[in-house]
C-alpha cells in the first residue's frame, strides 16, 4: 500500500474512532434512558416468566424453564438496543442537522456505517453483560461454547445495528424509529423462541417459525449457553454473514446517494 | 495559481421542477474574501450546499483548490469549512466535544489539536463555555462555535453562510476582525450576507445571484466605481415651503426637516450649502442614505427582473 493510502487511511481510523467514541459516550451519559430500563425489565421477566410462572412449567428441551429463557431473553435485549442505539442516535443527528459535520466531511460513508455500527454493537453487549450478570442471580449459566456466543452476540447486534441505521436514512419523523421495533423486531423476537421451543408447535407452524431470523439468532445464542438448538448453528451464522454483508452494503449505497440527507 | 473554488456550468433542478441553478460559473482564486449576493431565494445557499457536498448537484463541475468535488472528494474535503446559516451541531454535546469530534473527522486526535482548540475557542470568547453544553449558549455564542468548528483542521477554504445574521453589532464587528484576520493568515474566505456593508467592508471580490444566474462577477472596488449618483440626506433647520433653485442637482423634499440630494460622482457639495445657506437653511446634519454597494446591488437586481419579466417565455 503506498505512504497516500496509508495516510488516507488514518484518517479514516481516526474518523472511525471519533464516531464510536461519541457514540458510547452518548449512550453512557443517558444511561439512564439506555442501559437501565432493559436491565429492569429483564428483571421482570426472570422473576415472573422465570420464577413464578417457569416454576409450574417444568423443563423445556431437557433443561428447567428459568435457565431455557435466559439466552433468549439476553439476546432479545442485545438486538434490541443495537437497533435502538442506532436508530434514536443517527436519526437524532439527522434531525439536529449535525449529520451535517460528517458529511461536510471527508469521512468515507463505509466509515460512517461502521462506526455507529459498533456503537450499537457496544451498547447491546453492554446491556447483554448487564442482563447476563442479573440472570446470575435466578439461574445458574452454563457456557457450552464461548466461541458461539461471541460470534451470535456480535453478527446480531451487527445485523440489528445496520436494520436501525436504514429506518433512521427512511425515517423523517421520531414516530418512524418506533414503528420498526413494535410492529417488526417485537413480534419477531416472540416469536422467535425466546420462551418456547419450536418443538412444541405444529409441523406446519415449525417450518414457517424458521423463516424468523430471530429464531436462528436465539437458537444459536442458546447453543452456545446450554448446548441445545431448534436450528443447525452453522446455518445460522453463515445467514447472520450474508444478511450483515448484504445490507452494509446497501447502507453504504443508500449513504453515498445521500438518501434522506442530501437534498 | 490554482483556484481556492471552480464551479463550471453547475445547476440544480430540485425534485419539484424548480431550477435553482442555471449553469453558473464562478471562480474564487486563492486569499479572496468573496462574497455571493443576491436575495432570498436566488441560489446561494444552494449554490453554497452543492460545494459543502450538502446538496446533490444536477450538472456541472466544482473543484476546491483544484480537487474534483466528486473524483477526488477526499482531498477537496479536506480543503474544506463549513459554516452554516442554521446551527447543526448536537445541542446535547459540551462545546469542546464538539470541537474534537469535529476535528477527528478529519483524522486529528484529541492531542494533535488541544492547542489549536484552545486557542479557536479562547479567540472566539468560548474557553469559560468548552464544559457547557451547547444548547445552554446564547446565539451569538453558537454561531461562534460554528466558527470555531469549522477552523479547527486549518481549511484552505472556509464558508461562511450568513455568519453575522442575527448577531448584535459589537459582536458583528468583532467577528469582522476575526475574519480579516483569518483571511490575511491566507484563509480563502467566501461568504453569503444580507448586510452589504459588510460585504463592502471585508470583501475584495463578489459575484451577485439572481434567479440561479449569476448576473455579475468582480471587484469590490470596480463595482463601486461603477456608481455614477449617490444620494446624501440632509437633516435642515428653516423654512422648506420654498426650495431654493439647485438646477445642477437632484432635489428632494423628503420629509417636514429632511432633503435629499442626488449628486453625480465627483460633483462638488460646496455650493449645495452656499444655496442653502443664503436661502436661510441649516444643516444640522448629513448623510449617505444607502451603502453604496446596496444601491448597485438594489439597481442590478431591479435591472435583472425586469430583464427577466421582458424576456420572451418561449
Amino acid at each position: 500500500m503506498s505512504e497516500a493510502r496509508i495516510a488516507v487511511w488514518s484518517i479514516q481510523w481516526v474518523a472511525f474512532s471519533t464516531i464510536v467514541i461519541k457514540e458510547v459516550r452518548r449512550f453512557m451519559r443517558i444511561w439512564q434512558q439506555t442501559l437501565l430500563p432493559p436491565a429492569i425489565t429483564m428483571t421482570l421477566y426472570f422473576i415472573i416468566f422465570g420464577n413464578l410462572i417457569g416454576s409450574r412449567i417444568g423443563k423445556m428441551d431437557g433443561v428447567d424453564y428459568m435457565s431455557f429463557i435466559v439466552p433468549g431473553l439476553i439476546m432479545m435485549s442485545v438486538i434490541t438496543n443495537a437497533y435502538g442505539n442506532v436508530s434514536s442516535s443517527f436519526f437524532g443527528n439527522k434531525f439536529q442537522r449535525s449529520i451535517e459535520e460528517l458529511m461536510v466531511s471527508p469521512v468515507y460513508p463505509s466509515v460512517i456505517l461502521a462506526g455507529y455500527v459498533v456503537g450499537g454493537v457496544a451498547r447491546g453487549v453492554a446491556v447483554g453483560v448487564i442482563v447476563t450478570l442479573l440472570s446470575l442471580y435466578f439461574t445458574d449459566l452454563q457456557l457450552h461454547s464461548l466461541a458461539v456466543v461471541i460470534v451470535v452476540t456480535v453478527l446480531s447486534a451487527t445485523l440489528f445495528a445496520i436494520g436501525g441505521f436504514i429506518n433512521a436514512i427512511f425515517a423523517t419523523k421520531f414516530d418512524d424509529i418506533t414503528i420498526v421495533p413494535t410492529f417488526i423486531i417485537t413480534p419477531l423476537t416472540y416469536l422467535g423462541g425466546v420462551f418456547y421451543s419450536i418443538s412444541l408447535l405444529p409441523e406446519f407452524w415449525q417450518g414457517v417459525s424458521k423463516l424468523n431470523p430471530v429464531l436462528h439468532m436465539v437458537n444459536s445464542f442458546r447453543y452456545g449457553i446450554l448446548g441445545i438448538s431448534d436450528v443447525d448453528v452453522i446455518v445460522a451464522i453463515g445467514m447472520l454473514v450474508g444478511f450483515v454483508v448484504i445490507l452494509f452494503g446497501f447502507s453504504v449505497w443508500l449513504l453515498r446517494r445521500g438518501t434522506g440527507m442530501r437534498t | 495559481m490554482t483556484a481556492a473554488l471552480s464551479i463550471q456550468g453547475l445547476e440544480k433542478v430540485y425534485g419539484n421542477g424548480f431550477k435553482a441553478l442555471k449553469g453558473i460559473d464562478l471562480t474564487v482564486q486563492q486569499g479572496d474574501f468573496f462574497a455571493l449576493l443576491g436575495p432570498n431565494g436566488a441560489g446561494k445557499s444552494t449554490t453554497l450546499g452543492v460545494v459543502s457536498s450538502l446538496v446533490e448537484k444536477t450538472a456541472g463541475c466544482v473543484s476546491i483548490m483544484g480537487h474534483d468535488l466528486v473524483t477526488d472528494a477526499f482531498a477537496a474535503k479536506r480543503c474544506l469549512g463549513v459554516v452554516p446559516q442554521e446551527f447543526n451541531f448536537n445541542q446535547f454535546e459540551k462545546v469542546y466535544d464538539i470541537i474534537i469530534t469535529q476535528a477527528g473527522y478529519y483524522g486529528l486526535t484529541a492531542k494533535q489539536v488541544a492547542g489549536h482548540a484552545e486557542a479557536l475557542l479562547r479567540a472566539l470568547g468560548l474557553w469559560e463555555k468548552r464544559a457547557e453544553p451547547s444548547r445552554l449558549l446564547s446565539g451569538g455564542m453558537k454561531r461562534r462555535l460554528m466558527i470555531a468548528r469549522a477552523l479547527i483542521h486549518k481549511p484552505k477554504v472556509l464558508i461562511l453562510d450568513e455568519p453575522t445574521a442575527g448577531v448584535d453589532i459589537e459582536l458583528r464587528r468583532s467577528m469582522w476582525e476575526f475574519m480579516q484576520q483569518l483571511n490575511e493568515e491566507g484563509t480563502t474566505i467566501i461568504l453569503t450576507t444580507h448586510y452589504l456593508e459588510e460585504a463592502e467592508q471585508l470583501c475584495k471580490n463578489i459575484a451577485i445571484i439572481n434567479y440561479g444566474e449569476i448576473i455579475i462577477h468582480t471587484g469590490v472596488r470596480e463595482l463601486i466605481s461603477q456608481l455614477t449618483t449617490e444620494t446624501f440626506v440632509f437633516d435642515v433647520e428653516g423654512d422648506l415651503g420654498q426650495l431654493p433653485e439647485l438646477p445642477q442637482y437632484q432635489l428632494l423634499h423628503a420629509a417636514d426637516d429632511r432633503l435629499e440630494l442626488t449628486v453625480e460622482k465627483g460633483q462638488s457639495l460646496n455650493d449645495v450649502f452656499v444655496i442653502l445657506n443664503d436661502a436661510g437653511l441649516q444643516v444640522r446634519s448629513m448623510r449617505t442614505k444607502a451603502n453604496r454597494l446596496e444601491e448597485l446591488f438594489v439597481g442590478l437586481i431591479k435591472k435583472h427582473q425586469q430583464q427577466k419579466i421582458t424576456e420572451p417565455l418561449i
